[in-house]
């Protein structure tokens, strides 16, 4: 099976082409161009040196978010339409979970999260039970300062993994102390190869209803709710 | 000897339309789906960026399936595929634009950015065919300009607004007589049953400029409302309707008429959201009856936003040559002039 994985949810672009589970190819760039410019050109780089032609894929991974919401929505637009004009099953993977996959077999939980500006951050808790990895807690867009007093009051040891791991470090290490664990640098970007692998055997969705997961609502729309519910 | 069939597929993203369509040798629509947003914006009170980039994303191949099951084309038929790459809104351009890539590289088929005044201009081609020189008025909410064509795919901007766009001024109108989103229709309807008596200005602006200015009549409607109601005066709406817009009709049909007579051109086309208004197009077909220069005003369903118009553009886009690559981006303040780049 020939898998194509698509991570286009923060700055950092992820391609990876697997076939079964050998990678034949994969590319990480971390760069303020935009994602739209870097997305095609490296699919089709990756395709090239593998020498293989769309109708060769098998199958579309794409992470759903949470992150950017114009980087949500270029990964989320390109993989359905690829499935969509290739015929062929898409299987959206949360970008969460994609950063948790690399705390690989640590013990205890592990909170991947990215920045989401204002002192918040996506969030959530994952655990590797029995070789696999497991959510067990709901995704959450919070206050930096909440999830760490939540976490702390739970006195469980936490291993924290994100690309934006600098701009939170200190009050993670200053709020848990020793009941957190920090990575070094590379080890806190999302991997497109461990995409494609959690993809692999995941269940596929509907093109026609795949949505970004957002995590939070539009301005305008929290504005309008908000009003909807003053008048009332 | 029978000349192979052009079948180009157009996709375009940049406001508030989700539209796909397919254009058979750039005159002939062979399918044009349009599926439109307006109903959630309304409560917004104009459209928002973010919201009108979520429902591209829900819809975008829904209506890509859409165009394919209403008609016979199938991808061996699609020489190319066109897709809006701006002006318009950044985040809703970059859902067309990304599903046009994934498109060309699944299909192996080449892709063409298409200007998106240059596809209201050449929406006009699917009704008639060009003559040359040709002078193009685009009006809608977020243009007004004036666009001399001495070529296909060759577009000079002779004028422009220097503020507001007029269906710009349309709507801030329409909100400050407490009419619903979007204001054009509801201003053109109440028009028709007003006077224009309240003489506001018109903005020639200096003398053979060909550019336009509407913020000022636009200013002088917020206060002539304010001061009649200070003044506790009747406000018919009707008049208030009609006065506006036969300030904006007036200055935007004789700006046409003047430049039509400096070109000496062959034919005038209205293009753009704000064409579809009644009072302009009867204006149009007045000024340029029995000027020997032929009138062109798409129907309306081809003047709002549309895919149909980008297929019809990318036709002549892709007979000329032009190609964009995997690095095609949006560019929300693309400009006409000298476009497309070669
Ligand atoms: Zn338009």
């Amino acid at each position: 099976m020939n898998v194509l994985a698509i991570d286009t949810t923060n700055h950092i672009l992820g391609v990876a082409l697997l076939s079964n589970n050998k990678v034949l190819g994969e590319i990480v760039t971390d760069s303020k161009r935009g994602q739209t410019e870097r997305l095609m050109p490296a699919i089709e780089f990756i395709m090239n040196e593998a020498s293989m032609v769309p109708e060769q894929l098998d199958r579309i991974v794409v992470a759903e978010g949470p992150g950017s919401y114009t980087g949500v929505r270029i990964g989320i637009t390109t993989a359905k339409t690829l499935a969509w004009s290739l015929n062929i099953p898409v299987v959206a993977v949360s970008s969460l979970e994609l950063l948790a996959y690399n705390g690989k077999n640590f013990p205890e939980f592990i909170s991947p999260f990215f920045d989401a500006r204002r002192g918040t951050v996506f969030t959530g808790l994952y655990k590797w039970i029995d070789n696999t990895i497991v959510q067990v807690s709901d995704h959450t867009n919070v206050l930096m300062e909440d999830w760490l007093n939540m976490l702390k009051e739970r006195n469980d040891q936490v291993l924290f993994i994100s690309p934006h791991i600098d701009l939170h470090r200190e009050k993670i290490i200053d709020r848990l102390g020793a009941s957190s664990v920090v990575l070094d640098d590379v080890f806190n970007y999302p991997r497109p190869s461990h995409l494609a692998k959690i993809g692999i055997e995941r269940e596929s969705v509907d093109q026609f209803s795949l949505t970004p997961n957002y995590l939070r609502l539009a301005e305008a729309e929290v504005n309008w709710l908000k009003e909807q519910k003053e008048n009332k | 000897m029978s000349e192979k069939n052009t079948y180009i597929l157009g996709i375009e993203t940049s406001c508030d339309e989700t539209a796909v369509a397919i254009i058979k040798n750039g005159t002939e629509i062979v399918t044009n789906v349009v599926a439109s947003q307006i109903e959630s914006h309304k409560r917004f009170g104009g459209v928002v960026p973010e919201i009108a980039s979520r429902h591209h994303v829900e819809q975008i191949t829904i209506v890509l399936e859409e165009a394919f099951a209403t008609c016979n084309v199938t991808w061996d038929d699609i020489d190319a595929i066109a897709v809006t790459e701006g002006p318009g809104l950044v985040g809703a351009l970059l859902i067309g634009i990304n599903a046009a890539k994934a498109l060309a590289f699944a299909k192996n088929k080449p892709l063409i950015g298409v200007h998106h005044i240059a596809g209201h201009i050449y929406a006009n081609r699917l009704e008639k065919p060009f003559e040359f020189p040709l002078l193009s008025l685009i009006v809608s909410g977020g243009h007004t300009e004036l666009v001399l064509m001495r070529e296909h795919g060759s577009f000079e901007r002779i004028g422009q607004t220097l503020d507001d766009a007029a269906g710009e001024a349309y709507d801030k109108v329409a909100r400050t007589l407490e009419l619903p989103y979007p204001g054009g229709p509801h201003i053109d309807r109440l028009a028709a049953e007003g006077k224009d008596v309240l003489d506001f200005p018109r903005a020639w602006l200096e003398k053979g400029s060909f550019d336009f200015s509407f913020s000022g009549l636009k200013s002088a409607v917020i206060n002539k409302l304010h001061n009649m109601k200070q003044r506790q005066e009747t406000i018919v709406k009707e008049d208030v309707a009609a006065s506006f817009q036969e300030s904006v009709v007036d200055v935007l049909t004789e700006k046409t008429y003047r430049a039509a007579e400096t070109y000496d051109v062959k034919q005038v086309i209205v293009a753009g959201g704000v064409a579809a208004n009644s009072r302009l197009r009867e204006a149009m077909i007045e000024k340029f009856s029995e000027t020997g220069r032929q009138l062109l005003i798409p129907p309306i369903h081809l003047c709002t936003d549309n895919a149909a118009m980008i297929g019809a553009a990318g036709t002549i886009f892709y007979e000329q040559g032009k190609r964009s690559d995997a690095y095609l981006n949006a560019h929300p303040s693309l400009q006409l002039s000298g476009y497309p780049q070669k």
